[in-house]
């Protein structure tokens, strides 16, 4: 219960701190939101372009944005800002954050949630209920479940990918932009349906680090295809089990990463 | 008897001004070189990336009649990617808000006090760090994008002169867009809802996510001519890719020209309206 409290004063020093500067604010809720109406467009342009793109129409390619991003601007929202770890990192913040008796990472996290990305969580969840709708889907129970779980199991990947990347500023402070290439990098390669890559890339990618779970397995389980890839059914049904591991594998690394961590000393 | 006016160095104030600014694009330069593990790790991610952009492009050409989309064949859309992957760095569109940041915390008013305005101080040191960019960021995304992709290289003798030409262009474009849009913090204070609608708005109509010309004539022509963020990306792209023929090539870096003067003195405007009514903020 006073952890509760804790975490609630965090969140509500955030909340006011951002509502400062009201007009600013407002711009940045809805230049969040064009971040996700960009990518969503680019996916439209290039899908118009040509009657299918490696197999799949304008309208099946939506249904794989849709559920890539409704997921990824979720996991944006709730732990995104934890790749502002190397800042802590450098300017000694974290040391603060460490000395108070509560979890390390809720506390950075409610320290700068950002509301502006409310917005883009909205969006992305329009265009998953768009793809939806513009897609003939034969519903059946399994994938209304399916509809209803894979969005969460993408926000927990994506979650993971975000801490594990930003757990790499405990070792390496100048780590820069690596971690985008797994975050932003994932959040691309799983817009587009699998098939438009090729395969070494693909096999890294998708299979390896299990990014075809996220969005294109559970696309075709929700459109009757058959993975012109070669996997079976029961593939568009494993995203949780997929976001698992990872979960699972992202705590580690933050446990690791936190003993590891020497104060800086200033 | 001699007459002449005491002076404190015998170069003209031409000489003396182009000597401070090459101190400056020096100075630039010095502070990039110093994060070379950072360095390595944007390559890296421009590497991924385009390898990411570069497959849905070329899947795109395979599934359009002719495989030429927007009228690229598969390697110039392969030299488009992978260019504009080495550039992106080059041209430094995202992650500038150090203006913002100065204006924000008063730390401007020691800029203003300096006796070269902040424009062309804040110029030569992005030209230092577009330099230090070209060196190290531009080069290892092109040679992993030759190592596994068919690139498309240039054939007229003209294209690499004017290349450098455009990304010159596009770097000073680049800069004078950045410095209005940290300027309204001058306004704002916060500049980070403008910042975020210019993160956006560059990628999109630059030219980095998909080449311009896939989509309608018109729009694309009014972007062209209407806003300069063509003339970022999309510009020297083309041109390397010699998407088109040599007078539309060439035309193009002069559209480039005309914008970067139009920018550059918007950029100079913005400042001089922002002094008259700057309050600094104490702190």
């Amino acid at each position: 219960m006073g952890d509760l409290l804790a975490y609630r004063a965090l969140f509500g020093a955030q909340a006011r701190s951002v509502l400062m500067y009201r007009t600013s604010f407002l711009v940045e809720l809805l230049g969040n939101m064009g971040a996700t109406v960009f990518d969503v467009i680019t996916v439209v342009v290039l899908f118009r372009a040509a009657p299918q793109v490696g197999g799949f129409t304008l309208a099946e390619a939506v249904l794989t944005v849709g559920l890539s991003s409704a997921g990824f601007a979720l996991a944006d929202m709730l732990v995104g800002n934890v790749d502002r770890l190397k800042v802590y990192v450098r300017a000694g913040a974290l040391d603060a954050v460490l000395v108070r008796p509560l979890p390390a990472l809720p506390q950075l996290l409610l320290m700068d949630l950002p509301l502006r990305k409310a917005l883009r969580v909205v969006f992305g969840f329009v265009v998953l209920g768009g793809a939806l709708a513009i897609n003939d889907i034969d519903w059946t129970p399994a994938r209304i479940a399916l509809v209803a779980v894979t969005p969460l199991a993408a926000a927990a990947f994506f979650g993971s990918i975000f801490v594990i990347s930003a757990s790499m500023a405990f070792w390496w402070v100048e780590s820069g932009e690596i971690g985008a290439a797994f975050t932003y990098g994932g959040r691309d390669f799983t817009s587009y349906p699998i098939t438009v890559y090729g395969p070494w890339f693909r096999g890294l990618f998708a299979y390896t680090l299990g990014f075809a779970f996220v969005a294109y397995q559970p696309a075709l389980a929700l459109l009757g295809r058959t993975d012109p890839l070669g996997l079976p059914a029961v593939a568009g049904y494993l995203s949780p089990l997929v976001a698992l591991p990872a979960v699972i594998i992202a705590a580690g690394v933050w446990r690791t990463g936190i003993r590891h961590y020497r104060s800086t000393g200033s | 008897m001699d007459a002449s006016v005491l002076t404190i160095s015998r170069i003209g104030p031409f000489r003396s001004s182009a000597t401070t600014f090459g101190v400056l694009v020096g100075s630039g330069f010095r502070r990039y070189s110093t994060y070379r593990q950072a360095t390595i790790a944007g390559s890296f991610t421009n590497i991924v990336f385009g390898f990411l952009r570069c497959s849905v492009l070329l899947a795109l050409a395979a599934g359009v009649a002719g495989q030429r989309p927007a009228g690229y064949d598969p390697e110039q859309l392969a030299t488009y990617v992978w260019v504009g992957q080495g550039l992106l760095a080059v041209i430094g569109i995202w992650g500038w808000t150090e203006l913002a940041e100065r204006i924000r915390s008063g730390d401007i008013a020691a800029d203003l006090l300096r006796p070269v305005s902040p424009v062309t101080s804040y110029l030569a040191a992005d030209l230092g760090r577009a330099l230090h960019a070209m060196l190290t960021r531009f080069g290892p995304p092109l040679v992993a994008g030759a190592i596994f992709f068919p690139l498309h290289l240039p054939t007229r003798w003209q294209t690499v002169p004017l290349f450098l030409l455009s990304v010159i262009l596009a770097v000073v474009i680049c800069f004078g867009c950045r410095y209005v849009v940290n300027a309204t913090a001058y306004w704002l204070q916060d500049a980070r809802g403008p910042i975020t609608l210019w993160t956006l708005g560059s990628g999109v109509l630059g030219g980095l996510y998909f080449p311009l010309r896939l989509l309608p004539d018109w729009f694309t022509i009014t972007l062209w001519l209407g806003t300069p963020l063509p003339s970022l990306l999309q510009a020297p792209l083309d041109v390397i890719a010699e998407r088109d023929g040599p007078a539309l090539q060439a035309g193009l870096v002069v559209v480039q020209a005309y914008w970067a003067v139009v920018v550059l003195a918007v950029a100079a405007f913005v400042q001089r309206r922002a002094e008259r009514k700057l309050v600094v903020q104490g702190g």
